[in-house]
This record gives structure tokens, C-alpha cells and sequence, in this order.
């Protein structure tokens, strides 16, 4: 009985870490030798439109919402105490160090993560991956490596649009409509923000998440059992995977950048 | 045509990103992008500075004169020494003003405020201000409140 037990966290264990190393092989196959940049560029332009332009409709409206929503909670707190001059602060730490860089990452797993696995996943049902391995091309290269990319250069875009928007969102709420004075919601928030701190902390985080939830999602894709199923379930899995790993990532990146360890 | 728009999307897209990064520096981080040649050196020593950071605004009238350029502490004397960098166009504060670290509400951030004296001769790079007046600690204010009412009863 005990033993069954161990054998099957032993096999679940082993089949954990084989995926972990295929996935990682994949990647490494997928990333090496740069293929000259004349025929790849229009590939990765093309998959930047796809990933990021068509995902900052939702990135700029959830963060427009959240800035205004952080500015309404942190004026009835701060209120309380009479710092109310203290939101532009509240607000802008809140989105440039948290809440920028993984909402937006986990608006973006839903939203671009989920339609890469689904697109890379049908490609390999109807055997077009197999094909263009047929013609000579590898899909690695071809289908793999500038969706990566794309992922990679458009998170930290997406992550800074969500923030400044959200910004925004908290000014137009706090000084237009609370009437918080400017003057001290701007000048309190330049005192406090730094910008290699704050800013560029924020970014080197939603890098990592661009590059976690983009190695999830085409790995799933390619990994995906090539039924209509199967896809079903590695859009889920890329979704649950990735949303887990960019909150987790999210912990150690701000116990290493923020904790003083 | 169809990929022309993809292309000026996706241009537009990486710009956007651009201009919100320069915001974020600019306007939420309050980088500056002129250099300090517009502005002098004064120094000043402190007690105690409080919670006055670096950046932190230098005030006259409450009118922004300067800014605080560094602050590092005295081996010799103990005392905190902080630097400022004094908008050029300010150029007539005369040598005997007084500094004092201020707070902006309750919670607000430190500031230093200076009270421009009577003497002629004005301030000029690398002078330090004699008068100064420390931060108010709320620590040392509550034990002195009571302090006194031990002292009443």
C-alpha cells in the first residue's frame, strides 16, 4: 500500500522532471543559431501585431480600471488619517512594483498565452509542423522562435502601458474627481519613486514573466496531444501553469529585489 | 497594404511603449533631464535629518528652490550633513539664512525649508548654512509631552 503510494509520487515525480527537461531542450533548440534577421524580422513583427498590439485593447482598460480603483480604496483609507496627499505615492508603488508587471502578465497569459498554445497546437494536429519539417524548414525556428520573441519583447511593452495608463486612471479619479490637490499627489510620487528602484525593477520582473509565460505556452502548444481534446486541455494547462508560475516567480522577485536578502 | 497597417501597428505599439517608459521616468519617477550646471552647491548640518531622503525638495516661501543632492554623516562631529543643489536663478539668499527640516502634513514627505536672513552678502558654491534646525522627531516629542505631565502631578 505504502509502497504503491511512493511508486506513484516516484513516476509523478519522473514524468515532472522529464517534461521539465524536454520543455528545456525546446527551448534551447528553438533559441540557438539566430536565423539571419532578413527573413526573420517579418515574422517577428508579424507575431508582435498577433501577441502584443492585439492584447493592449484589455491591458489599457483593466489597467485604466485598477488605477482608478486603487486611487477610490486608498483615498477612503488615507482619508482617515488626513495624508490623502499620500495616494500618488500609494498608487504608483502599488502598480510600478506589483501590480503592473502580474496583472498585466496574467492578463496577458489569458489573453496571448492561451492563443498561442491553441494556434501551435492545431498547426501540429493538421500536420502542418510535420510538413514544414517535410520541405526542409525547421519549425522550431520558423513557427517557435519568433512567437517567443515576440512574447518576450512584448510583456515588459504591455506591463509599462498597463502601469502609466493606470496612473492615469488614480490622477483622474484622485486630483479630478476627489479632489485631492496636484500639486502634492505629483510632487509626493516623484519623492518616493525611484526609477532604477521602482521603474526598472518593475520591468526586469515582467521580462521574466514574458519569458516564463511564453516558454509555457508554445511548449504546450507543441507539446499537445493533437486532438481537438487535447488542445482544449493544453489551453487550459498553459492558463493554470502560467498564472501559478508568474504569482510564485512573483514572490521570489520580490523577496530578492524588494526584501533586503 | 495589409501588411503596411500590421508594420504601422506594430510600430505604433513599440512607440507607445517608449512614451510610457518616458513617462514613468519623468513624471512618476521626477527624473530630470538638466544637468547641474544650472545650480550651486550649499551644505548644511543637522542633529538629526529625520526621514529626509535624497531628491527630497528644498523650499523657500514654500516655493521649490532646489533640491537635496546628498546626505551623509559627519565622522568628526556626529552630525548629519546635507548637500543641496540650489537653482541658479535663486541667487540672492543672503549668508545668515536658516534651514530646517519640515514635514508636508503628517505623513507627508521631509522637506527643508529655508528662511532668508538680513545680511548682504549672499551664499554662493560650496558655502554651508550655520543656522540650522533639526527634524522634529515624534519620539522625542512624546517624551517630552510626558515628561512634563510626570513633572505636573
Amino acid at each position: 500500500m505504502i509502497i504503491q503510494a511512493l511508486r506513484r509520487v516516484g513516476s509523478k515525480g519522473v514524468s515532472f522532471l522529464d517534461t521539465f527537461g524536454a520543455s528545456g531542450m525546446f527551448l534551447f533548440q528553438s533559441l540557438i543559431a539566430m536565423p539571419n534577421l532578413r527573413n526573420s524580422f517579418p515574422l517577428l513583427v508579424k507575431q508582435i501585431y498577433s501577441v502584443g498590439v492585439l492584447s493592449l485593447i484589455i491591458i489599457m482598460v483593466s489597467g485604466l480600471f485598477i488605477g482608478m480603483v486603487l486611487a477610490l480604496q486608498g483615498y477612503n483609507i488615507l482619508a482617515r488619517y488626513g495624508s490623502e496627499q499620500a495616494l500618488g505615492q500609494l498608487v504608483s508603488l502599488t502598480l510600478l512594483r506589483e501590480l503592473g508587471p502580474v496583472v498585466a502578465a496574467l492578463l496577458f497569459a489569458g489573453r496571448a498565452g492561451s492563443a498561442l498554445t491553441a494556434e501551435i497546437g492545431l498547426m501540429k494536429s493538421t500536420e502542418q509542423l510535420a510538413s514544414l519539417e517535410m520541405i526542409g524548414v525547421d519549425p522550431l525556428r520558423r513557427v517557435i522562435a519568433p512567437r517567443f520573441w515576440a512574447g518576450v519583447i512584448c510583456m515588459p511593452i504591455l506591463a509599462i502601458l498597463f502601469s502609466t495608463v493606470g496612473i492615469w486612471g488614480a490622477s483622474l479619479v484622485g486630483v479630478d474627481w476627489l479632489g485631492v490637490y496636484s500639486g502634492s499627489f505629483w510632487a509626493n510620487m516623484q519623492d518616493s519613486v525611484q526609477f532604477t528602484d521602482d521603474v526598472l525593477n518593475g520591468i526586469i520582473k515582467s521580462v521574466a514573466f514574458g519569458f516564463v509565460v511564453t516558454w509555457i505556452a508554445v511548449f504546450q502548444g507543441y507539446d499537445a496531444v493533437p486532438t481537438s481534446e487535447g488542445i482544449g486541455r493544453a489551453t487550459t494547462r498553459t492558463v493554470v501553469y502560467a498564472s501559478l508560475a508568474i504569482l510564485g516567480l512573483d514572490f521570489i522577485l520580490t523577496a530578492v529585489m524588494f526584501g533586503d536578502l | 497594404m495589409r501588411i503596411r497597417t500590421l508594420e504601422i501597428s506594430v510600430g505604433a505599439f513599440m512607440m507607445a511603449g517608449f512614451a510610457g517608459l518616458i513617462f514613468l521616468a519623468l513624471k512618476v519617477s521626477g527624473l530630470t533631464l538638466d544637468s547641474a550646471s544650472e545650480s550651486y552647491k550649499v551644505s548644511a548640518s543637522f542633529e538629526n535629518i529625520g526621514g529626509l531622503t535624497v531628491r527630497a525638495k528644498v523650499t523657500m516661501a514654500g516655493v521649490e528652490i532646489g533640491r537635496v543632492s546628498d546626505i551623509y554623516l559627519d565622522k568628526e562631529n556626529f552630525v548629519g550633513v546635507v548637500n543641496m543643489d540650489i537653482y541658479q536663478q535663486f541667487d540672492n539668499l543672503s549668508i545668515d539664512s536658516t534651514a530646517a527640516i519640515l514635514t508636508a502634513g503628517v505623513l507627508g514627505e521631509k522637506y527643508i525649508g529655508i528662511v532668508v536672513g538680513a545680511e548682504d552678502e549672499y551664499l554662493v558654491d560650496g558655502d554651508e548654512i550655520e543656522d540650522t534646525q533639526s527634524a522634529l522627531v515624534l519620539e522625542d516629542l512624546i517624551s517630552k509631552f510626558l515628561f512634563n505631565k510626570t513633572q505636573e502631578d
